[in-house]
Order: C-alpha cells, then structure tokens, then sequence
C-alpha cells in the first residue's frame, strides 16, 4: 500500500473514528486509512495489530506506537504532534517502548465501536 | 453461445489495446480484511508477475459469480496477480470474496461512480437501471509498469472472457 507513516483503522461513520480523522488532518499528517469491517468479529486484523478489536485504532512508525480508543489517541497526537510538542522523530525513544499501548488499554472506557 | 435470436450489441469500444499503458487510476481496494485507497500503480509494480485487471459485472449477479469460480478453480493467482473492478460498494465486496472462497487470494476494486470505466473507455450503460452504470466486462493482463499486454473487451451483452485465452497470455 502506500508509504504513509500513520496507518488509521477506521469504520466508515464512526464517530469517534471521525474524532480521529479530524485531529490527523488538523495536523497536516499523512496517514492511510484502512476501513474494518462493522461486524466487530470480522476485525481480525485490528486484533493483529493492537491486541484487541476495537476501533480506531492507529499505528505510528514515526515513533513505534500502536494504540486505540479515541480519547488515548487523540491525546497522543496533541501530545505528539500539536503546538509545542517537540516534533515527531526526536521523542521516538520515549514512546517505542510499547508504554502508551498498555495505558490506552488500561484507560479504555466503553462505548467505542 | 448458440442461440436463436440476437444478444445485445455493444458495438466496439475504445479501450487501451495491446502495447498501450494502462491508464492509472486510485480507488478502494477491498481484501478479505480491509479496504483503503491504493493505486493501479502499486498494484502492479508490487510483485514481478503479471497483473490481470478484470472488469464485471456488479457483485451479486451471475456474471460476477461464473468469472470469479472459474479465475479461482484455474489457480490464475499462482501466476498473476489478480484484482477485480465493478461498482459495487466495498461492503458488497467482501461478500464476494468471503462467497467465492477468494480470501486472501485476489482484491477488488470498488468504483460505485464508474469513473475508471470512463477512463478505459468501457462505460456501459444498463438499459431499465436508471442512473446506474457499470464496466463492461473486461479483461486487461498488465506488465509492471501498466503496459497492456493483452486485452478483452466484451462487445454482446451478455458476454465473458476467453479464459484460455487470458491464461496464454501470462501463463
């Protein structure tokens, strides 16, 4: 597929997908949508990559995460991304090591698609 | 067919032939597990073999279920890579694949607009289907930098492949 560092798991009118999507385009990032299955059984691939089958879901290779549930990401991005965020590359060592996935598992609040 | 009265004439169509690139073109494309935008590009210049494009017919008519249980009877993707087109959504697309049994063996392109028959010069449209058109059914075998290496373009209605034919030309 394509080249894109931020890979976005989504379902098509999903609004806490949309959350998402409005805060990645916010930011100018370059990201490639895969768009799941509605059936939540069916997203063995979401499953793969995070853990777990909830969407959205990203990955970043910018810095290694993988994360769910659109509280935790958006947080992240702003984190990572927004005004006075210290760039993309330069923090990779403080997040590639798998820390903000347990979190956003821990976090997870019902209600997500 | 032997038939004792006249299928519907299409008349020629002017599609890329034999020698000329494939026009490029970016739309969903629906595997077993996801769909995302991806080009025609990507496609084929994934891997060395060839690419076999195949227009049909909309997901759920017969003509969608002959040329799919005969692509995956005759094992086309042990040489070629294989993706389909039609308008149906991707939602339909996945039916077919999970009905076919295609899994994981070839994707398919989802085009409700029919923009990229447009761009082929395949466009047909469906008589008592208002406002719906569709590809005619075609087959383009493709090199890895988009140039046709052979090319079928139904011209009756209803009409499908030569699949000896299509398989010659990469096998």
């Amino acid at each position: 597929m394509s080249d894109s560092p931020i890979t976005f798991y989504r379902l098509q009118a999903c609004p806490f997908c949309e959350r998402v999507t409005r805060r990645l385009q916010e930011y100018g990032l370059d990201y490639e949508s895969r768009f799941v299955e509605p059936m939540h059984s069916e997203r063995n691939v979401v499953k793969r990559i995070s853990g777990k089958r909830s969407v959205p879901a990203i990955v970043d290779e910018n810095t290694g995460v993988t994360m769910s549930e659109s509280g935790n990401i958006v947080e992240y991005l702003d984190r990572e991304y927004g005004e006075g965020s210290d760039g993309s590359r330069s923090s990779s060592e403080r997040t590639s090591d798998g820390g903000e996935r347990s979190r956003s598992e821990r976090e997870e609040t019902g209600g997500e698609a | 067919m032997d038939l004792d009265f006249d299928v519907v004439d299409l008349g020629p169509a002017d599609h890329p032939e034999e020698g000329d690139e494939a026009p490029d073109f970016t739309r969903p494309l629906v595997n077993h597990e996801y769909w995302g935008d991806v080009s025609l590009d990507e496609v084929v210049a994934r891997e060395d073999d060839p690419t076999v494009l195949l227009f049909h017919p909309m997901d759920g008519a017969f003509p969608a279920t002959y040329v799919w249980n005969e692509v995956r009877d005759r094992g086309w993707v042990e040489d070629a890579t294989v993706v389909g087109l039609s308008i149906s959504t991707p939602y339909a697309h996945e039916r077919l694949l999970e009905e076919r049994d295609l899994e994981g063996e070839v994707e398919l392109f989802s085009d409700p607009g029919n923009g990229v028959a447009e761009a082929y010069g395949i466009a047909h449209d469906l008589d008592g289907m208002e406002g719906i058109e569709e590809p005619r059914p075609a087959v383009f075998v493709l090199d890895d930098d988009r140039t046709v290496e052979y090319a079928w373009v139904a011209t009756e209605w209803p009409d499908l492949p030569d699949y000896d034919e299509v398989e010659s030309a990469f096998r």
